[in-house]
């Protein structure tokens, strides 16, 4: 049988306008072969685990530049587990205060990168994790 | 998860399997044909609604205007948003949910984004499949959103019942869609973007153009106007799709459907003799003509498949 592609959604939790990070990560994992779904900005936990159901993706990631990444983050993660997304591969990216980020971390996340992070590590991350293939 | 049980959560209505069942199909492979089958999908069921034209023409904000008229008289829509995939590096960047997603916040409105996966046409056969699980998980409408109206787009439109050619103002889009033969296969064109200037240029010359084709074939495309960002004429839109598809009757359904098995017998076999010459390390013999190569690959694939198609190879 063929290999499924690596499928990636790329979201925008809350209320913050700067998605530039979200866009330049999406692009970098497209040039990786993946195929990344972008939502756009300001979306709710609910319509962003909505999207990762509905396009049966492996990983699902989340950018936030306003501060408020404790709330939405962890809201996000109940979300997709009560929706069955148990094995979905969950990373974060934008602002985050190092102390924040490893209660993240202990919290669900695989990984919080922060800024400046360059790409192809976060395209390094998610291919050691899934083995290059799609699981599903 | 086996297909018996993708199957029975498919035509439960769960979502979550709904997801996973498409990924399945999408792979394709003896399995995904495995749970077609089990599926069972009769033939009837909801016309799938193809909605295609040229790129920002609006496509992707009118469909999620059709999707809301839908919704709004309580039906169930499924809507399959086709974007390329990088011919560089396979992947793809699907951004269709930017104008679709956060606006249906019910399990009324599924959404799932398509890559072509490199397919020929820009629309991969599994996009039919895909459509096929959809109808079984009980969709009352089906939507399919492509790119583009050239040659190749129109071949792949054969996988809806019915189709939406979506034009803008200003775009030349008149004698390009001559030129495509787009005039043959769409249903309905809507002439969006009727804000603009230009409207009526567009209007007039797809109207004279349609004008010339009815002589000769007698049935000829719906012609309307549409703002699909301030959802003017979305509701006639949806109304007219509707007629439509009772006025075209039973036998061209059926005609249509004829076509499209067709159509994705002759894909499968296209893309599996394809898949196979990607695989052969193609060296050049100067002094050997090409056809006859050609041929000699073709002898050797016969051979090679003989009996192994069954044990799951190949898509």
């Amino acid at each position: 049988m063929k290999r499924g592609r690596v499928r990636v959604l790329i979201a925008k939790p809350g209320l913050d306008g700067h998605d530039r990070g979200a866009k330049v990560v999406a692009s970098a994992l497209r040039d990786r072969g993946m195929e990344v779904i972008y939502t756009g900005l300001h979306q709710t936990p609910e319509v962003i685990v909505r999207a990762a159901v509905q396009e049966d993706v492996d990983v699902v990631g989340l950018s936030l530049h306003s501060g408020s990444h404790m709330d939405l983050f962890p809201e996000v993660r109940r979300l997709l587990l009560e929706a069955g997304m148990e094995k979905v591969l969950l990373i974060g990216g934008g602002i985050i205060p190092d102390e924040d980020r490893e209660v993240l971390e202990a919290r669900g996340f695989a990984r919080i990168f922060g800024p400046g992070t360059p790409t192809g590590e976060i395209a390094d991350f998610i291919e050691k994790h899934l083995g290059g293939e799609s699981k599903t | 998860m086996d297909v018996a049980a993708l199957a029975e959560g498919v035509r439960r209505g769960e979502i979550l399997t709904l997801g996973k069942a498409l990924s399945f199909v999408e792979k394709g492979g003896r399995d995904a044909a495995a749970l077609l089958e089990a599926l069972e999908v009769g033939e009837e069921g909801p016309p799938r609604i193809g909605i295609a034209g040229p790129p920002g023409a609006g496509k992707s904000t009118l469909a999620s205007g059709l999707v809301r008229a839908f919704r709004a008289r309580g039906e169930r829509v499924a809507l399959l948003a086709v974007d390329p995939s990088s011919p560089f590096s396979g992947g793809a960047l699907l951004g269709d949910r930017i104008r679709l997603s956060g606006q249906f916040e019910d399990e009324g409105v599924f959404i799932r984004s398509v890559a072509t996966r490199g397919a020929a046409g820009g629309l991969s056969p599994a996009v039919a499949d895909m459509a096929e699980v959809c109808a079984a998980a009980g969709f009352d409408r089906i939507l399919i959103e492509t790119v583009g109206i050239g040659q190749a787009e129109l071949e792949v439109m054969r996988v809806a019942d019915l189709v939406l050619l979506v034009l803008q103002p200003g775009a030349g889009d008149g004698v390009q869609a001559m030129k495509a033969g787009i005039l043959e296969i769409a249903d309905l064109i809507a002439c969006n973007k009727a804000d603009l200037p230009g409207i009526e240029a567009l209007e007039s010359q797809m109207r004279e153009m349609l004008d010339l084709r009815a002589r000769e074939v007698g049935r000829r495309p719906l012609l309307l106007r549409t703002t699909a960002r301030s959802a003017e004429g979305i509701e006639d839109l949806a109304a007219a799709i509707e007629a439509r598809w009772r006025e075209i009757g039973e036998e061209e359904r059926k005609r249509r459907r004829e076509e499209r098995w067709v159509f994705l017998v002759r894909s499968r076999v296209l893309d599996l003799v394809r898949e196979a010459l990607d695989a052969e390390d193609l060296q050049a013999e100067p002094g050997t003509v090409p056809a006859l190569r050609a041929r000699s690959f073709l002898r050797s694939l016969a051979a090679r498949w003989d009996g192994s198609l069954e044990s799951g190879e190949g898509s």
